[in-house]
Formats: structure tokens, C-alpha cells, sequence
């Protein structure tokens, strides 16, 4: 490869250019996979104008997947964080045992003699008689006695697959039982086989919380400027340093959807002036919806790195437009900055030039690519788990999406704007904004903020990590659980962008310290040096060349 | 506080399982078919399954956990899982290159009826199976049952698909190890060849999911009993069972097909399991038992002894599944404390009389409830107090709630290092248990007791 080449494609800096790793990766399978999988991996030859990528779509059987199901998204991501609701999973024993507290879904009580409900799994635990006669009335006594058990403000429940199959009606039960306790009870029919992955889940649960919580509660807020943040899980606290950030600036967080946050706090997030957007992709619906309905407009923001969160404090400064807050805005940035600078200063000299791949969620993948380039970092490679086209290319793709019988299932709520509570000055304000190049509504994809010719890969199978890896060897990798220690068996460090390895907060400037401190030791720690025993040094073949052949792939 | 809704009135529940002390089948199975060598766990169902429970096991061992799933979406829910087995079955030896496929079903295969004997049949004749390689799979619906029936079940599989018998006896014993950590499996075949005899694990998870880090991903690590071995089973004289839950069926199953006589034994926890393993395995054998081993027992009694001052009539709440619970139960027994209420999640009559034998002579009134849950143990603590709780991680926000010691014990554990690579069986593992419940009763106190009443020996 020729000096000027290689300065054009970050990829063949560190091994194969993009194209060839692609070949590399594709050339294993089967041709029907190759042909599927061919179309979720593009080299990105032209980030202005991102290709069309293969996204939302069916993972092939037998293929070693990073990918969970709706009810994982539903129940797990958007809303299991609620803790005052009591969540019961209407199913066999599985589903709820497994997303029981393994989602960091951490917390704080508002107020003296409320109850955390993330620390119950509750569950109708379903026989092979329920099966074979139906649920429905185990579901009935379930929540009669979850509400004589905790007396709970509300109840939510969630169908796991064979609910689906046998035809439960988990929404009728919820209603006679809303009606016989007089609290709020409602269902969601997240069925693990609806769509693709964890994503139809959350639009599933997105319109449970806009039908069943939003709007409930019009009591008035007494605050300037009022936000929600939409798309937030507060995983290691990130929703708690957005606030404080946003607080020093005099700014209200209603509700954050849905990281640490109250059914109360929901049921009021109506009454805001704005919504601001973090995880486009499990909560985009949300943002639209209130927006038709009340009027909000929204706008996409991102938390996460140092560039990235004084862009979206700026944003909702210039939102408000009151000089007084874009003056604070100023001076808070400022106080933080000096804080986290020096920290960045020094690892910076250590991570420069250094490489990273992103396997994240429906954003992640994205976000994170700006902590990396604060540290100097190459994002060589990055994909989403469960993201559909908008999220790589931009919303601008979204007419040209086509339906298809994995996401036809998934109920398209049909919303007009409130009589009485839309508030027609905010789409009035928005326009002016726009006008003035203020832009809303908006995502431009993560292709477009990738370097050239870097690649980009759709829920990545295991095969496709592991030959990335041997190709270039990055010095660090995002990724999630199942994946992390294959990652690292082969020499190199895996962060959990999922649950942070139980580090963070990751958001705002505290948090990017924390993360540019995490990823630094990651990148410098000795262990991985020591994998090789000093007598296979100089000369001596490595032990596993040595292994009898059954020593694996 | 946690679990600040739990409250010491106990209603009875018929229809709400608050915080479970168990799983579903899948991940056992998933478990078991790691222990085999070159073999890919395969869940048929939609992809979620795999996902959880790759997850809940990667988290308790800390090691890679690939299995591959059918990935079903509502068109195969609705038609059929053939199509995506068959696809899968192609894809997974085609990409990764396994010895053998263990498909397990899930609630949503399981529901839909689809007869995976009929679509392995279908993938053979289509070609699909390469020349020498082997599927095989087991039923395993999530709503009968809990994970260690899962496990069960992966294992009577085994034996039936591949257990043959050549007609002639061979001087080896067959060990089913019960759902124990890779340790386990380690300190079983060490303590059988301390005795020395010669034998098959199987299944063992010992070098796969404890594997050593040399730099490079062995997606089939050296560990786990190899196809050949699976197959000599039914040529071996005789099959230790450890665990009658999790190893008796397919014992049973053997037996069946192949004529091996088995011992079921309970698992080798404490002095007087672990006694009853070594014994079998003498007179398997036809051995004696090496001096060594004895020291090490002697050991294990003199930690006792020591400790009894401390071990004597301490009350104890413990969780976990029912093997493990038969054997750590009658451990507590022999230290001389007291198990005041022993919980599982998964069903089962003749384990709770069982339970009621083993303590009836030091302690008639514990508590033994089979699906039962955590929150019930919680409630009763409330109402009669102890001082140590054990079980799975997931007992921690009760420990916590109640400010008691807690020794974690059983699967899953999700939050410390060390019960993969330390065994709790066997004489040394005893050691162990000891050491961690005293370890647990002592930091208490240290941390705790008036500065006055602070001991430097205890």
C-alpha cells in the first residue's frame, strides 16, 4: 500500500483496507449467508452520502449473534427502569428471571415509603397446564396478588412467546383488573419472536408508555426551561450527571425516558417545552408522538464526549434563546472543561494513534465514536446491534424504508394532535428556529460522522469479530457481554458499552473523564503482556502450536 | 433499603413467583453441551433464549459461552421452525466447524410442536450434515421443570443418541458430575484418580469454561468429554451418578440402552458425600483408598472441629437447586449448625421429604419448600430469624436488607471471582465452605461488635 493510500483509508494504516476485510470476512459462508451478510457490511466510500446499508433485518439461523428479542427490549431496556411500576413478566419462569437486574437499571426513590420494584422479579411462573388451558387466569391472580402483596401505584405487564401462541388476551385481563383495583394496569405484547431483535421491542414499549402514561398528569411545572431526555437508561449513573450538568445550567429535567425514572415523572413529562433525544433508535417513536400530540418539538442530542455534550447544551440554549442561559451554558462548560482538560491532556499522550471498534446497541456504536476522537483515537470499524437504516444513514432515508413482515407486526399508533392540550406556540417557535437554521427532528446517521473508507457492520456475527480481530487488532473494543471475553482471550481489552463493566457514568464531562481514565488503563494495563510465558520468547514456538489438533478454530 | 415492599406477612401465592429460585430448562441444556468437546449448543427457538442465557452464563464464568440460536421471527412461530433449523444446521457447520450440534428446544418451539428428530432426519437426507458429524438434540420446554431438568435432560441426550455398547466391558466407570462449576469437575476426576481408577466424565466444563488465557480464541478449547468417550460409555461397568436430579435420568437412561449399572449418590459436598464418592469409587475400584486423600479428609475434619465453637447451632436460611441443597444441607448437618429454611425453585415432593430426613434428628423444624422463591425465604426470615444466609448472587439484596453474612453458593454467581476455579467439592472444597462461611460470620462481627468486645484471636 502507497504512502498517500494509506493516508486516505484509516483502515489499511493498520491491516487490509476496508474492502479486503470485507471479502475476508464474507468468505466463509455459506453463499445464500454471504449474500445476506454482503449486505450488511459496506465500506464507508462516501460518508456524505452513505450507501444504503442492510439493516432490521432477519439474522440468519445458526449464526452466532449479538442479538436479544423484543421482549429483551420492551421489558429489559425502555421499561424495566420504571421502578415504582410493578413489572410482571406473564410467562414461563425464563424471561423474567433473566432480565432481573442484569440491565443496570440503577435508581433512586423519590420519596420515604416507596418501593423499588427493580429489585423484584415477578413472574406467573407458567405451567405446562397453563399452556395447554391458557394463562389467562393465572395472569388475573397474579396481579391480585402483586397488588394485596405491595400495593403498587401501577402495574405493567409483558407476554413472552408461548403468551402469543396460546393466545392469551394479557390486554383485556389488564383492563378488568385496572378497572377491579382502581390503579393503573396495562400490557404489552412484546412476544419474543416479533420483530428482528431487541428493537421492535421498543417501539412495542414506546407505545405502551405514550398510550398508557403519557398525559396523565397536567399538574404544572414550576420551572424556566423545562426538557425531558428521551432515550436515557441511566446506565452507571449517565442520566444523573446529564442532570447535574443540566441543573448547574438552570436547566429541568421532567423526565428522563426511562433511566431512573418515576411513573409520576412520566406521566407528567407532557408538560414540557422540549424534547431532546439520546437513543434515537429505541426511542425516535416517542419523540414523533408527543410531538403530533402536544406540539413538543424534538431535536437529537448526544451526551457522550466532550464535543458532543457542549453541542447539545449549546442546542438547548439557542432553543431557549434567552441570552442569560446561553451565558450560564457558557460558564458551566468553561468550569467543567477545566476540570476534565488536563485529565484528556494526559491521556491523550498515551492514546493517540491508538485504534477501536464499536458493536454497540442502536447508538452506542455512534456516540461513542466521539469519546474516541476526543482521545485521538481511530474508530476503524463500528455496527449496531439492532438499528435500522435511519440510524446509519439518517433520517432522511426514512420515506425510502421499506415495511416488511417482521416490522408490519408491530403497531403503528395513529396520533392527532390534543384539543386541548396542544400548544401551537411551540410549533410556531420551532419554525422560527428553523428558519434561522436551527435544524429539529433531525439524525444524520452514524455513517456520516465515520472516517472514509472505515467499515461498517450490521449486527456483526462472531465470526466477523474474530477476524476483524486477527486483521487488525485493534487496541480496544466496545462491545457487550457475549462477546467480551472472546474478544479478549485473543490479547485484547473489551469495554461493555451495555453495562459500562459496572464503570461510569460515561455522559457529560465527568463521566468522559471517567471513561478517557477507563479506556487508558484498558489500553496500558500489563496483563496482556503476560499471556506468553517467557520460555516461548526467542525462538520457541508458541505453546498452542503445539496443541493436538482438537485445540479449536 | 432493598426490597423495601417486603414485608413479614406471609400470604399464600398461587399465582405470582416473586423473585424466582430458579431458571428455565435452555440454559441447562446450553450448560451441559458446553461440557462436550467440539460441540455447538444450538436453541431452537426465537433468538432472545440465546441471548439470555449465552449472557447469564458468560456473566457467571467469565469466560466465552458461543452457542448459535434458529432465530425465529412471527413466519417461523407460525409455520414451522424447519425451515430455520435447516439453515442453521448449514450455517453452523459450514462457519464454524463443530463435531457435533446439541439442539435444545425452547417454550416457543416446544409450543408450536416442532419434531426436531423428524428435521435432523430431513437435514441428513438433504446433505446438509457433513460425512462424520453428528446432531442431536433434547426437549427442553421452559414451562416444566427448572434449569438443573434442562441440564438433566442435555445429558440423558447424550447418552441416548450416542451411548453404544461394542459387547465388550471395559475396566472404566462413567461419572456424571451433576451441575457443578468447572472446578468441581476438576476436584471429581482428581480425587478418581487419586483413587485410581479409570474413568469417563461427562459432561465436563473443566478447561472450557475456565480456559486458560494464552493469548489466542479457542472457540472448542481441550476441555470437555470428546465424542469417542460419549460413545465407550456404554461399554464402561459402571456409572456414578452425582446428583440424582441432575444426573439420574441419564444414568437411568443407560442402564436402559447399554445394561451399566449405576450408583445415583448425592453431590459430593461435605464429609460424609464426599466419603460415599470416594467409597464408590474404591470399591469400583477395587482399591484402597490413598493415604493422601485421607490426610485431606483428616483436614477437612480438624477445620471442623476447630471451628465448631463458632459453627455450632448457627442458624442458617440457604437457596439453590436441589442436588446442591441435598449435599450443603447435610454439610451444615455434620458442622453441627442449623438449616432453618431451605428453599428451591425447582419443583419436587420426594426432594423436600428427602430434606426432612436429612435434618430430622438435629433440627425437625426446618423449613424445606420445592418451588418455592426467594421472596417467601425473605418473609420467613422476617419472622424467625438466622444468622448466615447462602445461595445465588441474586440472595445478596436479602443479605443486605437484613444485615446478615452471606456466603454465595450455586448458580448463578454474577458478582465475584473464584467459585469457577475453586471447587466445593470434595474434602478440599469443604475446606473451602468452611472458610467461607467463617470468613463471612467473622468480618461481620469485626466490623460490628463494640470496640471492646473486638477480638485478635478468634
Amino acid at each position: 500500500m502507497s504512502e498517500e493510500n494509506s493516508n486516505t483509508s484509516p483502515m489499511g494504516r493498520y491491516g487490509p483496507d476496508a474492502a479486503t476485510a470485507r471479502e475476508e470476512m464474507l468468505k466463509v459462508y455459506p453463499r445464500k449467508t454471504q449474500r445476506k451478510r454482503g449486505k450488511q457490511m459496506l465500506v464507508n466510500e462516501n460518508p456524505a452520502t452513505p450507501a444504503e446499508i442492510g439493516a432490521n433485518s432477519r439474522t440468519v439461523p445458526g449464526i452466532i449473534t449479538q442479538r436479544g428479542c423484543s421482549y429483551a427490549g420492551c421489558k429489559g431496556v425502555v421499561i424495566g427502569p420504571i421502578y415504582d411500576i410493578l413489572h410482571i413478566t406473564h410467562g414461563p419462569i425464563g424471561c423474567g428471571w433473566y432480565s432481573w437486574l442484569s440491565r443496570r437499571n440503577i435508581t433512586k426513590i423519590r420519596a420515604d415509603g416507596e418501593v423499588n420494584f427493580l429489585q423484584y422479579s415477578m413472574s406467573t411462573d407458567m405451567q405446562e397446564d397453563h399452556i395447554v388451558f391458557g394463562g389467562e387466569k393465572q395472569l388475573a391472580a397474579a396481579i391480585q396478588e402483586a397488588y394485596d402483596e405491595f400495593h403498587p401505584k401501577a402495574i405493567s405487564v409483558y407476554a413472552t412467546c408461548p403468551v402469543g401462541l396460546i393466545g392469551d388476551d394479557i390486554h383485556t385481563v389488564c383492563r378488568q383488573m385496572k378497572e377491579k383495583l382502581g390503579i393503573n394496569i396495562f400490557g404489552f405484547s412484546c412476544e419474543g419472536y416479533k420483530g428482528v431483535s431487541q428493537s421492535a421491542g421498543h417501539h412495542i414499549a414506546n407505545n405502551g408508555v405514550f398510550k398508557h402514561m403519557i398525559g396523565l398528569d397536567d399538574s404544572p411545572v414550576e420551572a424556566k426551561y423545562k426538557i425531558n431526555i428521551l432515550g436515557e437508561y441511566n446506565i452507571g449513573g449517565d442520566a444523573w450527571e446529564i442532570d447535574r450538568v443540566l441543573k448547574l445550567c438552570g436547566i429541568h429535567i421532567i423526565g428522563t425516558l426511562s433511566g431512573g425514572v418515576s411513573y409520576d415523572e412520566i406521566c407528567n413529562c407532557h408538560m414540557a417545552d422540549l424534547n431532546v433525544v439520546m437513543c434515537h433508535r429505541s426511542i425516535n417513536y416517542m419523540a414523533e408522538m408527543m410531538e403530533e400530540k402536544f406540539g413538543i418539538p424534538w431535536f437529537k442530542v448526544n451526551f457522550i464526549g466532550l464535543e458532543g455534550t457542549k453541542k447539545s447544551l449549546r442546542k438547548i440554549a439557542q432553543y431557549f434563546g434567552d441570552k442569560e442561559l446561553i451565558d450560564r451554558v457558557e460558564e458551566v462548560i468553561a468550569a467543567e472543561m477545566a476540570e476534565v482538560r488536563p485529565v484528556l491532556d494526559d491521556i491523550r499522550t498515551r492514546t493517540t494513534g491508538k485504534t477501536a471498534a464499536l458493536f454497540v446497541g442502536g447508538s452506542r456504536a455512534h456516540h461513542y465514536q466521539d469519546l474516541f476522537n476526543d482521545m485521538d483515537m481511530q474508530v476503524i470499524a463500528a455496527g449496531y446491534e439492532f438499528a435500522h437504516r435511519d440510524d446509519y444513514e439518517g433520517r432522511d432515508v426514512l420515506p425510502h424504508i421499506k415495511i416488511d413482515a417482521d416490522s408490519r407486526n408491530i403497531e403503528e399508533l395513529v396520533v392527532t394532535a390534543d384539543e386541548t392540550r396542544f400548544d401551537a406556540a411551540k410549533p410556531e417557535k420551532k419554525k422560527a428556529l428553523e428558519e434561522s437554521g436551527f435544524t429539529f427532528s433531525d439524525y444524520e446517521g452514524m455513517m456520516r460522522q465515520m472516517a472514509k473508507d472505515t467499515l461498517v457492520i450490521d449486527d456483526i456475527s462472531h465470526h466477523e469479530m474474530e477476524k476483524l480481530i486477527e486483521m487488525y487488532h485493534p487496541d480496544v473494543i466496545g462491545s457487550g457481554i457475549k462477546d467480551k471475553y472472546v474478544i479478549e482471550k485473543m490479547g485484547v481489552p473489551c469495554k461493555q458499552l451495555h453495562s459500562y463493566d459496572y464503570g461510569g457514568p460515561y455522559a457529560g464531562f465527568k463521566g468522559a473523564a471517567n471513561f478517557y481514565k477507563d479506556i487508558d488503563r484498558m489500553t496500558s494495563t500489563k496483563v496482556w503482556k503476560l499471556a506468553r510465558a517467557p520460555w516461548h520468547e526467542g525462538g520457541s514456538a508458541p505453546a498452542a502450536e503445539k496443541e493436538p489438533a482438537t485445540a479449536g478454530a | 433499603m432493598m426490597l423495601d415492599g417486603t414485608t413479614s406477612e406471609i400470604r399464600e401465592r398461587k399465582a405470582l413467583r416473586i423473585n424466582p429460585a430458579k431458571t428455565c430448562q435452555p440454559i441447562g441444556a446450553m450448560y451441559a453441551a458446553l461440557g462436550i468437546n467440539k460441540c455447538m449448543p444450538h436453541s431452537h427457538g426465537s433468538q432472545g433464549c440465546c441471548a439470555y442465557h449465552r449472557s447469564q452464563l458468560t456473566r457467571h464464568h467469565k469466560d466465552p459461552v458461543v452457542a448459535t440460536t434458529s432465530s425465529f421471527t412471527e413466519g417461523a412461530s407460525v409455520f414451522g421452525g424447519m425451515a430455520n433449523l435447516k439453515t442453521a444446521i448449514n450455517n453452523i457447520f459450514t462457519i464454524y466447524e463443530p463435531d457435533i450440534i446439541a439442539v435444545h428446544t425452547t417454550c416457543l418451539s416446544e409450543v408450536i410442536g416442532d419434531d426436531i428428530p423428524m428435521i435432523i432426519k430431513k437435514s441428513a437426507e438433504d446433505g446438509i450434515i457433513p460425512e462424520g458429524k453428528l446432531v442431536i438434540h433434547t426437549n427442553t420446554p421452559s414451562f416444566a421443570g427448572s434449569h438443573v431438568t434442562g441440564f438433566a435432560n442435555q445429558c440423558t441426550a447424550f447418552v441416548k443418541y450416542l451411548a453404544e455398547s461394542a459387547g465388550e466391558t471395559k475396566n472404566v466407570v462413567n461419572i456424571m458430575p451433576g451441575w457443578v462449576e468447572p472446578a468441581d469437575m476438576r476436584e471429581i476426576k482428581r480425587i478418581a484418580e487419586m483413587v485410581g481408577v479409570e474413568y469417563i466424565l461427562a459432561p465436563d466444563t473443566s478447561d472450557v469454561l475456565d480456559s486458560p488465557h494464552d493469548g489466542k480464541y479457542h472457540m472448542y478449547p481441550d476441555g470437555g468429554t470428546t465424542i469417542a468417550q460419549l460413545k465407550a460409555m456404554g461399554d464402561s461397568f459402571l456409572t456414578i451418578a452425582l446428583g440424582p436430579l441432575a444426573s439420574g435420568p441419564a444414568a437411568t437412561e443407560l442402564e436402559k440402552k447399554c445394561k451399566v449399572p449405576n450408583k445415583v449418590l448425592e453431590l459430593p459436598i461435605g464429609v460424609k458425600a464426599t466419603d460415599e464418592y470416594v467409597n464408590a469409587l474404591r470399591l469400583a475400584g477395587d482399591t484402597t483408598v490413598p493415604s493422601a486423600l485421607e490426610k485431606e479428609r483428616g483436614r477437612l475434619i480438624d477445620m471442623i472441629s476447630d471451628m465448631s465453637q463458632y459453627l455450632h447451632n448457627l442458624r442458617v436460611a440457604i437457596f439453590g437447586d436441589p442436588d446442591h441443597l441435598t449435599s450443603m444441607v447435610s454439610f451444615l448437618v455434620e458442622m453441627g449448625a442449623k438449616p432453618m429454611i431451605v428453599i428451591t425453585g425447582t419443583p419436587g415432593k420426594k426432594w423436600e421429604t428427602k430434606m426432612q430426613e436429612i435434618c430430622a434428628e438435629t433440627n425437625p423444624d426446618t423449613q424445606f419448600l420445592a418451588f418455592s422463591d426467594i421472596h417467601y425465604m425473605h418473609q420467613w426470615i422476617k419472622n424467625n430469624p438466622v444468622d448466615l444466609i447462602m445461595g445465588n448472587t441474586f440472595g445478596k439484596y436479602v443479605a443486605r436488607t437484613e444485615n446478615l453474612p452471606y456466603v454465595r453458593f450455586g448458580f448463578p454467581i454474577l458478582d465475584r471471582v473464584g467459585h469457577r476455579a475453586f471447587p466445593t467439592v470434595g474434602y478440599a472444597g469443604g475446606m473451602r465452605i468452611i472458610e467461607k462461611i467463617t470468613d463471612a460470620v467473622f468480618d461481620k462481627r469485626d466490623r460490628e461488635d463494640p470496640d471492646h468486645e473486638v477480638e485478635l484471636v478468634l
